[in-house]
């Protein structure tokens, strides 16, 4: 018996047409896009900074199953990446050493240690998870600061398996090789990160759909009507934990074999701090905002960090801006935009876009060329901040005048184009 | 008995610093109700400062200076930053302080770089206060001690025996209740994120030149201080000061031990050979803040006193 709010006939859910638009065309868009981009001939260092951006796209995903759909903030996420890419990096030298005496893990092909690296990452998060999930909010965030802290510290003691501060290294040229890859290069790396890339999206995208997924939104919402409907809110939280500990492990598998060598660094607060910037800065609330903050923050990792010194702060800068004015992240403000854009009369809201963009970037002007200045000036080495042949010593009227200028024109500009925003 | 007694004197000490810390961080997460991740970037501004107001005023002006510049940063931050955060939620809170920390230790990073400043102890206390078992004790060890206990009493004064104190306790449990009487509360706020900066500045001031002034000392003493907020207790002046003298006591027994897993559970059958029977205690001492909050959440959430579950 079929009630009438469930009939299909009635067109009330989902057409074909929209389910293939919304949950099938952006995976074949993406299949697409990395079967496309090796044609372009990249360079060895794009190579490297896309292999980069897949292992950091399935971290951050994996962070955003805690944060941005159940709602748990934790400090400690790299815990679970780093176990397993131990995990995978051990496999991996008992491939090697199978290789040679022919022992169980001779036909285990390199190609699936990230499949290790996923379960030694659940292992963990079924382990670790049972005391942290206990609580919800606050204190589960500070459960995860001490459990990472305690983890990072113990790496460095017991150094049989973590090696020490040195770390310890693999090889991944050895074993089976599966589709034909050695992984001896830099691009045949690149097979294997957009492979596995692709299934972690594919398998968290799915995770959301299944009722345990629905679920954990249900819990970050409202937890208590959860109890209601019969669930156990702590359950699901703990399932989801696994979850996303294996994810974080399946990308540090990935990570194992690209720079085949893991240090107890990669289990400390300061890689759990980074996946929380990439997927906050990316956006929470959307399933791929933490994919546009893995590849803007990477790249501005690899990238940025050639020309200025200064660019961690530039990225506390852009993290404090996203938390106090677009909590929705990159992503929140890029579907604004479409819609604003696709909606009618757009022409009067896009003149206000264009007039806080402007001013934003007359603010950006102002802050870089007195951040530029200052850490030159501080240095002390006598350098010159020289943007496009421009020459703005530390000590001119002029370099201040017009960082000033800049500075005041784009905050007034932000003010008002904001109120205009608010009044629309 | 030497090394016992060392360890205590010295483990008092730092316990009586990280009671300065946590002391302000312990009434901002009770009255926001929400943990201040750069509460120990304030404690590094406070050393940074006090180095470059020595040169000017010497380490006497730097020494009241410096925390009141801190807690006037500290106000402008809760005013301007944190007050905007609040109406996303706790969650938003957090996540502001926790970037306000990276953004203090690049800007620390681009105005004093990025190695240990040479910020010293002052002439006028570097000497050996008594000789004790044939080791002479710092004059200003003493000096901190001093330092810290006349600010635990006046802490304890200004709470319990003033006006503002009165208030101050009522907004940690009735905050509405002392809006409607007229008082405003997101002053009063201000002026206790304001207080506790400037008391985590006077930390950095004296602690600054005992331990090392650098860009990473916010970040290797502000999880410690998490663990004694929750040790002792949400909202619960005494029982920071408890959990501080507990964990600086911890740390300092733990280093000055000399054994290993071996010594201890040897009767299990641990060997000396072994990996785990090498493991020595003072290693594992930075482990042991971290266990203990772990375990506290676990199994104690209220903390050592705390009157309300963290």
């Amino acid at each position: 018996m079929s009630t009438k709010t469930s009939n299909p006939q009635l067109g009330l859910g989902p057409t074909n047409a929209y389910k293939f638009k919304t949950r099938v065309l952006p995976f074949i868009l993406i299949v697409a896009l990395f079967v496309i981009v090796p044609f372009l001939d990249p360079s060895r260092t794009a190579y490297s900074l896309m292999n980069i951006i897949g292992i950091n796209i399935v971290f951050a995903l994996s962070y955003n199953m805690l944060l941005g759909q159940t709602g748990l903030l934790s400090f400690g996420h790299a815990v679970y990446f780093g176990l397993g890419g131990y995990g995978a990096l051990h496999v991996m030298n008992w491939i090697e050493q199978s290789g040679a005496d022919g022992g169980f893990w001779a036909s285990y092909p390199v190609f699936g240690l990230p499949i290790i690296g996923f379960a030694v990452g659940a292992c963990a998060g079924a382990i670790i998870g049972w005391p942290s999930c206990r609580r919800a909010g606050v204190p589960f965030a500070m459960i995860s600061l001490g459990i990472a802290e305690m983890v990072a510290a113990g790496a460095f003691i017991f150094t049989s398996v973590f090696g020490g501060e040195e770390g310890i290294s693999g090889d991944r040229m050895n074993g089976v090789a599966l589709f034909n890859l050695s992984l001896g290069s830099v691009s045949q790396v690149y097979w294997f990160i957009a492979f596995w890339t692709f299934v972690g999206i594919v398998g968290m995208y799915t995770f959301t759909r299944t009722p345990l997924g629905k679920m954990a939104q249900a819990v970050r919402d409202n937890p208590e009507r959860v109890q209601f409907v019969g669930y156990d809110p702590q359950n699901i939280r703990y399932l989801v934990f696994i979850a996303s500990g294996g994810f974080a492990g399946l990308a540090g598998g990935m990570a194992s074999i690209n720079f085949e060598i893991f240090t107890p660094e990669s289990l400390s607060l300061v890689p759990s701090g980074f996946v929380l910037l990439m997927a906050y800065i990316g956006g929470t609330k959307y399933f791929a905002g933490p994919i546009v903050g893995a590849i803007l923050l990477t790249y501005m990792q690899s990238n940025l960090s050639d020309y200025s010194e200064a660019w961690l702060l530039y990225l506390g800068l852009l993290f404090i801006l996203v938390v106090m004015y677009a909590p929705g992240g990159l992503a929140g403000i890029l579907l604004g935009f479409w819609n604003g854009v696709t909606q009618p009369n757009a022409t009067e809201r896009l003149k206000t876009w264009g007039a806080t963009i402007g001013s934003g970037f007359a603010t950006l002007i102002g802050v870089i060329i007195l951040t530029e200045v200052t850490v030159r000036y501080t240095n002390g080495f006598g350098e010159i901040f020289e943007p496009f042949g421009l020459h703005l010593p530390p000590g001119s009227i002029v370099t201040w005048v017009s960082c000033l200028l800049f500075l005041a024109a784009g905050i007034a500009g932000l003010r008002y184009s904001m109120k205009r925003i608010a009044d629309q | 008995m030497e090394t016992i007694i060392f360890a205590l004197l010295n483990g008092l000490i730092y316990g009586l610093l990280l009671f300065m810390l946590s002391s302000g961080l312990t009434l901002i997460f009770s009255m926001m109700g929400v943990l201040n991740l750069a509460h120990a970037s304030f404690y590094m501004l406070g050393a940074y400062f006090a180095f470059s107001l020595g040169h000017v005023t010497g380490f006497w002006g730097a020494l009241f200076l410096a925390p009141i510049i801190v807690g006037v940063a500290g106000a402008a931050i809760e005013k301007w930053g944190l007050r905007t955060v609040h109406q996303h939620g706790h969650v938003a809170e957090l996540l502001f302080t926790f970037g306000l920390a990276y953004i203090i230790e690049e800007l620390v990073k681009i105005f004093w770089g990025k190695i240990a400043v040479p910020y010293k102890i002052p002439d006028s206390l570097d000497f050996s206060a008594f000789e004790l078992f044939g080791t002479q004790y710092p004059a200003y060890r003493i000096f901190m001690l001093f330092i810290s206990i006349s600010m635990l009493i006046g802490l304890w004064f200004l709470l319990k025996r003033t006006r503002i104190g009165l208030i101050i306790q009522a907004v940690l449990t009735h905050p509405n209740m002392v809006a409607s009487l007229g008082h405003n509360v997101p002053r009063i706020l201000m002026l206790v994120f304001a207080t506790g900066c400037a008391l985590a500045g006077l930390a950095g001031v004296i602690g600054g030149n005992y331990l090392v002034t650098e860009p990473s000392m916010a970040l290797s003493v502000g999880p410690i201080v998490f663990v004694v907020v929750v040790v002792g207790g949400m909202g619960s002046l005494e029982g920071a000061f408890l959990a501080s003298i507990l964990i600086g006591l911890l740390q300092t027994f733990a280093v000055s031990v000399n054994l290993n897993f071996a010594d201890i559970f040897g009767f299990l059958g641990l060997s000396e050979t072994s990996e785990l029977g090498r493991v020595s205690i003072p290693s594992i001492a930075p482990i042991l803040p971290f266990l203990l909050l772990v375990l506290m959440l676990m199994l104690r959430p209220k903390g050592l006193l705390g009157e309300r579950e963290f």
